[in-house]
């Protein structure tokens, strides 16, 4: 238990995808400008990562590893059968699939949160932190508890920055910033300033 | 060469940055910019991908249906990728290089730069013109992300592509090296050339 407690925890705040990984950026920086959409998109984040995850793990474990599908099914063709190369085309096509599963399962069984996520969710599918995760996951070989660990451990530490670059971002609104860096220069800048502040969580 | 090519070529290298104006393919420009040889092969596998995915999106772009022309990028871009990161591993030259790339390699399928240019341009505009935009937009990111590891690696280990540039008097600066830096250079990075060409200042 006490293993996948410090998984969680290292991986919102030593390991955060966003501050320490650089991942999902693009729409970190474009979705920040107020913190009611940052924290329906943080949202979103958490539950995608948190069920693509574990899905990706299986795949992997029971499909793609070195003879894995000859264990499984017994079948001697596939003895010795690596594909791990074809890891890539899997998972985003997991990724794709599940969100577009999980959009029509919200927008049946919960409307009030799928008209709050709106065009978030579709989004979700180019944001490169889920499948930098996946990735991760492959390179580090997490078995499949530790993937459903890893995975809410993700979207939650995704979900905060983004949170706390938004809360940040509304204010900066107020003040008088030179005119070249206005927008997206100064917002680097404030990125900069939060990827130093959670490296102070290093060690833990 | 016609002027609505070399447009194409010439206009995303400054004008229209990826990077610095379109806010594309952040996430990997960070990431790979501590060393100067990570960043240069990092740059010509984006490079050779957009330019392939944006004429082979182009060519077929009048038989994409509509409402499935996410995921036909998707693949043809996957597919792509997946060929790329075969042939770096192929490579003994680049072997060591792909395995320090590790999972930055495949995120490139998320790398915005891609679905963006395959959506904003190799969908409405014919096989040659995309060519040249998927290059010039290639190289524009390839600019920033040589400029921003060149600037790290010598100022955080006083060498550049491995060999040593100051003498031992020079005392690295260790922050170079992490996560913050890379933020407050793109942010310099665009506050120069927004303070060259006035008219891309954001207004509020």
């Amino acid at each position: 238990m006490e293993h996948y407690i410090s998984l969680f925890v290292r991986t919102i705040f030593v390991e955060n995808l966003a501050l320490s990984f650089f991942l999902g950026m693009c729409t970190f920086l474009a979705v920040s400008k107020r913190v009611a959409t940052a924290i329906g998109l943080g949202i979103a984040v958490i539950v995608v990562q948190g069920i693509t995850m574990p899905v990706n793990n299986l795949i992997l474990n029971y499909i793609l590893k070195e003879n894995a599908l000859y264990e499984m099914t017994g079948i001697q063709a596939f003895a010795g059968l690596d594909l791990q190369f074809l890891s890539l085309i899997c998972f985003i096509g997991v990724i794709a699939a599940m969100v577009q599963i999980l959009e029509m399962a919200l927008d049946r069984y919960f409307p009030p949160l799928y008209s709050a996520l709106g065009i978030f969710l579709p989004l979700i599918t180019v944001n490169c932190a889920i499948l930098g995760g996946s990735l991760f996951m492959q390179t580090r070989d997490y078995n499949f508890p530790e993937s459903v660990v890893y995975g809410l451990g993700t979207g939650f530490g995704w979900a905060l920055a983004i949170i706390l670059l938004a809360a940040v971002r509304e204010r900066i609104r107020y003040s008088h910033v030179p005119a070249g860096l206005r927008g997206l220069g100064i917002t680097f800048i404030t990125v900069g300033l939060l990827a130093m502040a959670f490296m102070a969580f290093s060690g833990i | 060469m016609k002027k609505e090519y070399r447009d194409a070529l010439l206009n995303p290298l400054f004008k229209n940055n990826p990077v610095m104006l379109q806010v594309l393919g952040i996430c990997s420009a960070l990431a790979v910019t501590t060393k100067l040889e990570t960043a240069i092969t990092m740059a010509l596998a984006v490079t050779v991908v957009l330019t392939c995915s944006n004429v082979a999106i182009s060519v077929i772009r009048n038989q994409i249906p509509g409402s499935i022309r996410m995921i036909v990028q998707m693949v043809i871009i996957a597919s792509l990728v997946m060929v790329v990161d075969q042939v770096l591993k192929a490579i003994p030259q680049t072997f060591l290089i792909s395995k320090q790339l590790s999972v930055f390699v495949g995120l490139i399928i998320t790398n915005c730069i891609l679905m963006g240019r395959a959506e904003a341009y190799a969908m409405k505009n014919p096989p040659g013109m995309s060519f040249f935009d998927g290059l010039g937009n290639g190289l524009g990111y390839s600019i920033v992300l040589i400029c921003v590891a060149a600037i790290r690696e010598l100022l955080g280990t006083g060498s550049l592509l491995g060999f040593q540039v100051f003498g031992t008097w020079f005392q690295p600066w260790g922050i170079m090296v992490l996560a913050p830096s890379a933020f407050f250079l793109i942010g310099f990075f665009i506050w120069i050339v927004r303070t060259l060409h006035p008219e891309q200042i954001e207004h509020e």
